[in-house]
């Protein structure tokens, strides 16, 4: 198949699920009565909504090219960040090293995965902001929970912006014989790991019984994992046509973008339980802030790249 | 013309920096008469609760605010009295100024809302909020009719916090907490506390509880 047919193809099936989603909310909406309010089906039909508008931003940005792809998750991280560091508890002596992550470190590290830098990419969140943000709030002189409020900026940072920057970072991966189809890849991870969290929720509701992680989440049940899981590797094992990889590896990497993604959204849990909330924000209707939507691409995507980069990429 | 003009910028720029969210908790939006009243944290905490107003609540509702400040540069002046249209009052006033409270009653008295901070200043310390100046009571008794909505204006202080020039784009809430009128007989001790009560009922409890949503939860 030829890039532009593939692309097609995977655009024709969201189009065509996110169809078939909206025909049976309204059904859904029909069967319980137009007038009654029923929190799960307007819920449902919400985030069917939302969907819509996520896949069309994506859609145009692929459209536009690569600038564009980074420049909407440079908007992603931004929002995510603000969203994750309105929960933290920092004081008024953080507040020259909050102003570097959202307005050096943040626009540094999509300037350079724009620019193709990996070798600094790689490190400039990790490394320079890691020493670089301590000193900055050293300087102001307030010693009370220090360690505490350094680690929660930190945190915030690694996960909002440097974990999320890979995402668009696989647009730089040189894979002999992949040669520009990079945005496929790109389009491989956000399909299996939202289509993952997608089948999770279906299952859990359809069919879940046992809790899995009752003090972290109340709806994420065992059965909910495996049927979302097994569902989502095999859709990605049957997307290899659209990717380096073989039938079987496709399968491998789907698995565990999925399990990366589960994970990340218990940890992700695990921290909104702490801060007494339930979504990170109200950003995106019925779905919540946009760190509920992408907490599983945020610990997917790091591993996914590198993995690829290691065994596929020749840079 | 004009005005309207920088009314819209700056109700854009506070909702981008902020990503303000407006909470009818205990009242919902009325184009009637009343006294907002909130903690004070930032010069801009009235922007912030007039910006999350509806437009036609909003024609009609002055905020009160401190004369040094806003008269200091030509700009302030012009944002204050003529996009705002503050009742500017003298924080220290002369002998032969005119009555604070007398100022805000006549605004009243003309049929404007008024937004008000009833701590007298900023709040700048690690308290929550801090002891109420009489004003209100005096406000309030001079038009016991008018309702009194307290207004929590959360994470503001972490955005621009006093003495800072550059905001971070952290998400505030603005919460309107359930409104009071001053009872007959009431005595201005029993009023302050209960008005400061009503503020602090208003307040998000958890950190950060303010950003919290109804929606999603896990899963798609």
């Amino acid at each position: 198949m030829a890039p532009e047919w593939q692309v097609a193809a995977i655009a024709g099936g969201i189009v065509a699920i996110l169809a078939l989603a909206s025909l049976i909310g309204f059904f859904l909406k029909w069967w319980s009565g137009w007038e009654r309010p029923s929190p799960v089906v307007d819920n449902l039909n919400d985030r069917i909504k939302a969907w819509w508008v996520m896949v069309a931003l994506l859609a145009l940005a692929f459209a536009a090219g690569n600038w564009a792809v980074v420049l909407l998750f440079a908007f992603a991280s931004f929002t995510a960040l603000r969203e994750f560091m309105t929960l933290t508890s920092t004081r008024r002596g953080d507040h020259y090293a909050l102003a570097a992550i959202f307005f050096i470190a943040l626009p540094v590290q999509y300037a350079l995965v724009l620019a193709d830098q990996y070798g600094i990419y790689a490190v400039f969140i990790p490394v320079y902001a890691f020493l670089f943000l301590p000193i900055v709030a050293a300087l102001r002189g307030d010693t009370g929970r220090f360690m505490d409020r350094v680690a929660q900026t930190q945190w915030g940072l690694m996960i909002c912006v440097f974990c999320l920057s890979h995402v668009p970072a696989l647009l730089n991966l040189t894979i002999p014989g992949y040669e520009g189809r990079n945005l496929l890849l790109v389009a491989f991870l956000l399909v299996v790991v939202q289509a993952s969290d997608v089948l999770q929720y279906v299952f859990g509701k359809l069919f879940g019984r046992h809790r899995l992680a009752p003090s972290l989440s109340p709806s994420k049940t065992w059965e909910g994992l495996l049927g979302g899981a097994g569902a989502a590797t095999l859709l990605g094992a049957a997307m290899w046509w659209a990717t380096p990889f073989t039938p079987l590896q496709a399968g491998l990497m789907a698995a565990l973008i999925t399990a990366m993604g589960f994970f990340g959204g218990l940890v992700m849990s695990a921290i909104k339980r702490d801060r007494g909330v339930k979504d990170w924000g109200r950003m995106i209707e019925g779905h919540g802030g946009m760190l509920d939507r992408i907490d599983s691409l945020v610990f997917a995507a790091p591993i996914f790249f590198h993995l690829t980069r290691y065994f596929f990429s020749t840079t | 013309m004009m005005e309207g003009l920088v009314a819209i910028f700056v109700v854009l720029l506070a909702r981008l920096a902020t990503g303000v969210r407006a909470e009818w908790r205990g009242t919902g939006p009325e184009l009637r008469r009343r006294i907002y009243f909130a903690n004070h944290v930032s010069h801009g905490d009235f922007v912030l609760l007039w910006a999350v107003l509806p437009p036609a609540i909003r024609q009609t509702t002055r905020p009160v605010a401190a004369a040094d400040y806003w008269t200091a540069t030509p700009l302030r002046r012009f944002i204050a009295e003529r996009v705002f249209r503050a009742v500017l009052i003298a924080r220290r006033p002369a002998a032969d100024a005119p009555n604070p409270i007398e100022m805000m009653a006549d605004a009243l008295a003309g049929g404007a809302s008024l937004i008000i901070f009833p701590e007298g200043t900023r709040n700048a310390g690690e308290e929550k909020l801090l002891p109420f100046k009489s004003g209100i009571y005096r406000l309030a008794s001079s038009a016991p009719q008018v309702e009194c909505v307290p207004v929590w204006i959360d994470n503001l202080n972490r955005v621009l916090p006093k003495g800072e020039v550059v905001p971070v784009p952290l998400l505030c809430t603005v919460t309107f907490g359930e409104p009071l009128t001053l009872r007959a007989g009431e005595t201005k001790e029993a009023f302050l506390a209960r008005a400061r009560q009503a503020l602090l009922a208003a307040a998000p409890r958890a950190n950060g509880e303010g950003a919290v949503g109804k929606g999603g939860g896990d899963g798609a």
